[in-house]
C-alpha cells in the first residue's frame, strides 16, 4: 500500500505536471477564471489520462514500439472525443464556457509525457495510482489559480460572494486578475510558492535525519 | 479579411490573449535564432494543416455526417502533414531544413495549430479566410515567441528578486507584455 501512496504522492507536489515539471500550461491558464471551470477542465483531464494509461498499460506488450506514437495518439484522441461529446451533452454551458480546450485535451503533454515515459513501462494498478497522482496534482493548481483570480477579479468563489458575505461590501473587483495578463502573473507566483514548498520539505526531511542520525 | 488577420495577430494573440502554445512559448525562447526557427515553422505547419484539414471536413466529414471524429481525424493530419514536411525538406531543401528540422517534430503536439484548424470550422470561416486567419495567428505566435526571446537576454544580466528567479520571472515578463497587447484592444471595431 506503500508504494501505491508513494506513486500517488509524486504528482500532487514534487512532479506536479504544471509546477514542476511545466507542462499542459495552456488550459491550466485559459480556463482559470473561475473555479467551475476550473474544476470540470481538471476532471475532463484527469478521465482521458486515466483511460488512456489503463489502456496503453494494459496493451504495452503488444504495442511495436517504433508505432507506438500514432497508437498513443489515437487512443488519446478517442477518449478526448469521448469526454468532450459528454461535456457537450450533460454540461453544455460549461462545455461552451470552455471552449477550444476540451478537445486540446489530446494534444495535453501531461498525457502524451506520463504515457510515454510511465504507462507503456509500468503495470496496470500503478498506472491508475500514477494517473490519480498527476490528475488530482493538475486539479489543486487548476482549482488554486481559479479560485485565486475569481475571488480578486469578481469578489467571488465559484459563483459565491466571499466579499460580500465576510463584510467587506466597497470591495471594488480587480478587472486585472481576470484578464489573461492576471493570469500570467497569478501563475508565476504559484510556481515560485511551490519551488519554496519543496525547498522547505527537503529541509525538514534533512533536519529529521540529521536528528535520527544524532 | 483585414479584420481577421489583425485580431488575430494582435488583439487575439494566441500566446499572449489565449494562453495556446505556452510549453513551446517558454521552451524555446532561451535565444532570439530559435525562437525565430520555431516561430517560421510553426507558421509554415498551421498553414498547410489548414489547407489539409478545411476540405478534408467540408468535402469529407460533414457529407458523411462522421463530424464527430473530427479530434482523432485532425491529430492525425497534422501529425502525418509533419511527418511529409520533414522527409520533403530533408531530400530537397537541406538548408530549410537545417534551420528548422529540429523543431518540426515538437510541433505535433503543438496546441495552437490543432486549435486554428477546430476554429476555422466552428467561426465557419471560408477557406481563404481560414488561411488568413491560420497566417494571423502563427504571426502572432512568431511576434510573441521573439518579444520574449528578446526579454530573456535582458533578464540574464539583470538582478531578479530571489524568489522569481528562473521560471516564474518569465510568466512575470509574459505577463507586462500582455498588459501592453491589451492596448491593442480598441484597434479593430
Amino acid at each position: 500500500m506503500n508504494r501505491y501512496w508513494k506513486i500517488f504522492k509524486q504528482g500532487i507536489i514534487n512532479e506536479n505536471p504544471l509546477l514542476m515539471l511545466m507542462i499542459g500550461l495552456c488550459s491550466a491558464l485559459a480556463v482559470t477564471t473561475n473555479v467551475q471551470n476550473g474544476v470540470g477542465m481538471g476532471l475532463a483531464m484527469t478521465f482521458v489520462l486515466l483511460f488512456s494509461e489503463i489502456i496503453i498499460s494494459a496493451f504495452r506488450k503488444v504495442i511495436p514500439s517504433s508505432a507506438r506514437m500514432p497508437i498513443f495518439i489515437i487512443i488519446i484522441a478517442a477518449f478526448t472525443t469521448v469526454i468532450d461529446l459528454v461535456m457537450k451533452a450533460y454540461f453544455p454551458a460549461l462545455s461552451k464556457s470552455m471552449g477550444v480546450f476540451i478537445p486540446l485535451i489530446v494534444v495535453n503533454c501531461i498525457i502524451m509525457g506520463r504515457v510515454e515515459a510511465y504507462s507503456y513501462k509500468q503495470k496496470v494498478v500503478d498506472c491508475v495510482f500514477d494517473s490519480f497522482g498527476m490528475g488530482l496534482g493538475y486539479t489543486w493548481v487548476l482549482v488554486g489559480i481559479a479560485a485565486f483570480r475569481e475571488l480578486l477579479g469578481n469578489g467571488t468563489v465559484a459563483g459565491f460572494p466571499l466579499f460580500e458575505k465576510l463584510g467587506f461590501v466597497g470591495f471594488q473587483p480587480i478587472l486585472f486578475f481576470i484578464l489573461p495578463p492576471g493570469g500570467f502573473l497569478v501563475f508565476a507566483l504559484f510556481i515560485s510558492f511551490n519551488i519554496w514548498l519543496k525547498k522547505r520539505m527537503a529541509k525538514s526531511a534533512k533536519a529529521i535525519a540529521a536528528e535520527v542520525a544524532a | 479579411m483585414i479584420k481577421i488577420f489583425i485580431i488575430a495577430l494582435l488583439i487575439n494573440n494566441v500566446v499572449l490573449m489565449r494562453f495556446l502554445a505556452l510549453c513551446s512559448y517558454i521552451g524555446m525562447t532561451s535565444d532570439v535564432g530559435q525562437s525565430v526557427g520555431m516561430g517560421f515553422a510553426v507558421t509554415f505547419v498551421t498553414v498547410l494543416a489548414t489547407a489539409a484539414t478545411w476540405p478534408l471536413y467540408h468535402f469529407v466529414l460533414a457529407p458523411l455526417n462522421i463530424g464527430f471524429l473530427q479530434i482523432l481525424v485532425f491529430i492525425l493530419v497534422i501529425a502525418a502533414l509533419v511527418q511529409l514536411v520533414e522527409f520533403y525538406l530533408k531530400k530537397n531543401v537541406p538548408g530549410l531544413y537545417a534551420a528548422m528540422g529540429i523543431y518540426l517534430p515538437l510541433i505535433t503536439t503543438n496546441c495552437a495549430i490543432l486549435a486554428v484548424t477546430f476554429e476555422n470550422i466552428s467561426y465557419k470561416y471560408s477557406f481563404i479566410e481560414s488561411v488568413v486567419y491560420s497566417v494571423g495567428v502563427s504571426a502572432g505566435y512568431l511576434l510573441a515567441m521573439v518579444l520574449l526571446a528578446g526579454v530573456r537576454e535582458r533578464i540574464k544580466t539583470s538582478p531578479i528578486p530571489k524568489f522569481l528567479q528562473g521560471t516564474p520571472i518569465l510568466f512575470v515578463a509574459t505577463s507586462l507584455i500582455a498588459v501592453a497587447f491589451m492596448g491593442f484592444s480598441g484597434l479593430v471595431k
